[in-house]
C-alpha cells in the first residue's frame, strides 16, 4: 500500500446552497483511512447535508469531494464505493432479514451461494443470527438498525456512513451501542464517518471530531482536545457545558498571564497566552474543574484573589440553585458581581450533596492552567 | 345475552342502542339489494307479488343474446379501462408526489376535474368531442369500444391517481435513498421499494376504476352506439318496457361478480394493506 497515506475522503472547498441557504459553507477536510469521524454540531448546521454530499444524494455548488483520490463529481450514488445507514434505518418493510442485508449483492449479480455466505457472516458481526427470517415489523428499533447496519456491512463498503444512527434509541440501548460500534469498527476497519448532535455520542465514539456550526468547521480535534482545548466560544459551548466570561488580557507574558473579567475578577494563567495586550478574549471555565468550599473552613485555601499563590484562582459566591444527578451535584452559584458561575461536585461520598444547601456563602477555586483563555 | 359479566364503558358492541343503530344501517344499505335478488327467483312476470320459485328467468338472462352481448361489451370496457387508468394514474400520482414543476398545483386541480364536474356535462363533452373528431364508429369488436373506453379512463383515472397519491405520503424517501445507496439503478430502485409499498393503493384503486367502469350509465349512455351497448345502458332500455325477473337475474349476475371480484382481491392483498391506503 503506497497510498496508505492518502485520506480515504477529501473534501475540498465544499460549498451546498439551498436557494438563499448555505447550509454547507466552503468546508475542506481529510477523513484518513480506518478512522471512526464524527461531523459534530447542533440541527440545521449542514453536519447530514455534508455526509449526504459524501453519498451523493446531493451534489455540492462548489468544491469538489474526492474519495479514495476519485473526484466523485460526477458519480451516482448506487456507483460510489460509500454505503449509508439511514436516520430511519430505511429498512424495507417488505422483505425479511435476509433479503434485506442481501439486497445489494442480489442487484449486483452476486452468486446465490455467495450471498448467503456474506448475509450469514454480516449477520453474525452484528450479533443477529437467528432472525433471518424475521420480517421489519417484527423487530425492535435496535434490532432494525442492526438490520441497516449489515446491510450496509454486507457491501464491505472502502466507508461507511452514519446518519445520527443512535438518536432512535432508548438511553440505556444508545450507550450499548456506542461501544458495540466503536468496536465494531474497529473489527471490520472500515472507515466510519458519523453524523450526531449529540456530544457524549461523538466523545466516546469519535477518533477525531468536526465540529460544524452553521455549515462551517469549528474546531476539527480528537475528543479529549475539543473537551480540554476549545479552539473558540462555539466550541466549547456546544461540547460539554462551560463557564464563559468576558475580559481584558492585561497581562501576558510566556510562563504566566492575567484576564481581568468585570464578572470574576482577575483570573491568572500559568501559560502564556498568543493575543495582543488588551485584547477582548473570554475565559471558559468547566464546571468540574472548580473545588467548592465553605469560606474559611477550607484547608486548601488560604489564597487572597490578588495573588494566588497556591496556583489557584478564587472567587466567592452565594448557592442559588442546585440540581442533585446522583453522581454528582451541580450548583448555580450567584458571583459578588451578579453573575451566575456553574460549578459540578462529584458525591464521592453518600453525604456529599449534604454540604451545601441554598443561600449559603461558598469560595470557589480553580487550578491556575484550568480556565482556557478563547480569542474568538 | 347471556354473558352476565358488565358491559364496559368502551365495549359499544355490546350495547343495544349500538346494534340497532348498525343493524338499521345495513338493513337501509342492503334492503334494496336483497329484494332485487330474491326477486330474480320469483315465477312471475309481473315482479311485484311473490308467485314461487324459479330459475327460469336466469336461464333467460344468459339466452339473451344481446344481454349477453352488453355484459361482455361491460366487461370488456372495464377491464381496458382499470388497466389503462391504473398505469396513467399510478404514473401521474408519482410524478406529483416526486417532482417540483411550474404550475403544479393547477396540473394536480385539473387532473381531479373530471371527479367533480357532473357527469351529465362530461357526457355531452364526449358526444360533442367524438363527433367533431370524426371518431370512426364502424370498427370490428372490441376496437369499436375505444370511444366508451377512452371515456372511462378520463374519469377513473384520477380515482387511481388519488389513491396512490394517498399511499405515498406515507412512503419514507430514505428507503429509496437506500435501495440506491446499495446500488440499485433509477429503475430497480422504483420496482423493488416503491412498486412494494404503492402495491396495495394500486389494488384498490384497480377495484375502484373497474366498479366505476362497469355501472357507469350516464357517460357511457352518449358515447355508445347502436353496435356498442354496454349492461347498464342495456338494462335501462329493457326497464324502459318492464322491470321483469330477467332484469333482476342479470343484475344479481353483476353483483356476484362484483362482490366475488373484490373478494377475491381482499384475500390476496389483505384487508389491511387496503385500508392502509387511504
Amino acid at each position: 500500500m503506497t497510498e496508505a497515506k492518502q485520506p480515504i475522503i477529501q473534501i475540498r472547498n465544499v460549498s451546498k446552497r439551498f436557494g438563499k441557504v448555505t447550509a454547507v459553507d466552503n468546508v475542506s477536510l481529510d477523513i484518513r483511512a480506518g478512522e471512526f469521524f464524527v461531523l459534530l454540531g447542533p440541527s440545521g448546521c449542514g453536519k447530514t447535508t455534508l455526509l449526504r454530499m459524501i453519498a451523493g444524494f446531493e451534489l455540492p455548488t462548489e468544491g469538489q469531494i474526492l474519495i479514495d483520490g476519485q473526484d466523485m463529481s460526477h458519480v451516482p450514488p448506487n456507483k460510489r464505493p460509500v454505503n449509508m445507514v439511514f436516520q430511519s434505518y430505511a429498512v424495507f418493510p417488505h422483505m425479511n432479514v435476509t433479503d434485506n442485508v442481501g439486497y445489494g449483492l442480489r442487484i449486483s449479480g452476486v452468486s446465490k451461494g455467495q450471498i448467503r455466505d456474506r448475509v450469514a457472516e454480516a449477520l453474525e458481526l452484528v450479533k443477529l443470527g437467528g432472525f433471518e427470517d424475521r420480517m421489519p415489523d417484527q423487530m425492535s428499533g435496535g434490532q432494525r438498525q442492526r438490520v441497516a447496519l449489515a446491510r450496509s456491512l454486507v457491501m464491505r463498503p472502502k466507508v461507511l456512513l452514519l446518519d445520527e444512527p443512535l438518536s432512535a434509541l432508548d438511553a440505556k440501548l444508545r450507550a450499548q451501542m456506542q461501544f458495540e460500534l466503536a468496536d465494531l469498527q474497529d473489527k471490520v476497519g472500515i472507515t466510519f464517518v458519523t453524523v450526531t448532535h449529540d456530544q457524549d455520542e461523538a466523545l466516546s465514539m469519535a477518533s477525531r471530531v468536526a465540529v460544524i456550526n452553521k455549515g462551517e468547521v469549528a474546531q476539527l480535534a480528537p475528543p479529549s482536545d475539543l473537551y480540554e482545548y476549545p479552539a473558540n466560544r462555539f466550541v466549547a459551548d456546544f461540547v460539554g457545558s462551560v463557564n464563559i466570561f468576558e475580559g481584558t488580557l492585561t497581562l501576558d507574558e510566556p510562563d504566566k498571564a492575567a484576564v481581568d473579567c468585570p464578572g470574576l475578577g482577575k483570573v491568572y494563567l500559568n501559560h502564556g497566552v498568543t493575543g495582543p495586550h488588551g485584547a477582548n478574549v473570554w475565559i471558559a471555565l468547566r464546571p468540574e474543574k472548580i473545588y467548592l468550599h465553605v469560606p474559611g473552613a477550607g484547608k486548601a485555601v488560604r489564597a487572597a484573589a490578588q495573588d494566588a499563590p497556591d496556583g489557584h484562582n478564587l472567587a466567592r459566591g452565594t448557592i442559588k440553585g442546585m440540581s442533585y444527578l446522583g453522581d454528582v451535584t451541580l450548583y448555580d452559584i450567584q458571583l459578588e458581581g451578579g453573575q451566575i458561575i456553574r460549578v459540578s461536585r462529584p458525591n464521592l461520598s453518600r453525604h456529599d450533596q449534604e454540604d451545601f444547601t441554598w443561600d449559603d456563602k461558598v469560595s470557589m477555586h480553580w487550578r491556575a492552567d484550568s480556565p482556557v483563555v478563547l480569542l474568538s | 345475552m347471556f354473558n352476565r359479566t358488565a358491559i364496559a364503558p368502551l365495549e359499544y358492541t355490546r350495547k343495544l342502542w349500538m346494534r340497532s343503530w348498525v343493524g338499521l344501517t345495513m338493513l337501509f344499505l342492503y334492503a334494496p339489494l336483497i329484494v332485487l335478488m330474491i326477486f330474480s327467483f320469483n315465477d312471475s312476470k309481473r315482479n311485484v307479488v311473490w308467485k314461487g320459485f324459479t330459475l327460469k328467468y336466469y336461464e333467460k338472462a344468459l339466452n339473451n343474446d344481446s344481454l349477453v352481448e352488453a355484459m361482455v361489451n361491460s366487461l370488456t370496457i372495464a377491464f381496458l379501462a382499470t388497466i389503462i387508468s391504473l398505469v396513467i394514474g399510478a404514473l401521474a400520482a408519482v410524478m406529483l408526489w416526486r417532482f417540483r414543476f411550474p404550475f403544479k398545483g393547477l396540473v394536480e386541480g385539473t387532473m381531479s376535474l373530471p371527479i367533480i364536474v357532473p357527469e351529465i356535462c362530461l357526457g355531452v363533452a364526449f358526444l360533442i368531442f367524438f363527433a367533431k373528431i370524426d371518431w370512426p364508429t364502424d370498427l370490428p369488436w372490441p376496437l369499436n369500444l375505444s370511444a366508451i373506453t377512452i371515456a372511462h379512463i378520463t374519469f377513473c383515472f384520477p380515482f387511481v391517481a388519488m389513491v396512490v397519491r394517498a399511499r405515498l405520503a406515507s412512503f419514507n424517501k430514505e428507503e429509496e435513498e437506500a435501495a440506491k445507496d446499495l446500488g440499485a439503478t433509477e429503475w430497480q430502485a422504483f420496482r423493488d421499494v416503491l412498486l412494494p409499498h404503492i402495491k396495495p393503493s394500486l389494488v384498490a384503486g384497480a377495484l375502484l376504476a373497474f366498479t366505476l367502469s362497469l355501472d357507469d350509465f350516464v357517460i357511457t349512455f352518449f358515447t355508445s352506439g347502436p353496435d356498442t351497448i354496454t349492461f347498464p345502458v342495456k338494462v335501462y332500455s329493457m326497464v324502459r318496457f318492464s322491470v321483469t325477473p330477467e332484469v333482476n337475474a342479470a343484475s344479481t349476475i353483476l353483483i356476484v361478480l362484483t362482490v366475488a371480484l373484490t373478494f377475491i382481491a381482499l384475500k390476496y392483498q389483505g384487508l389491511k394493506g387496503i385500508s392502509d391506503a387511504h
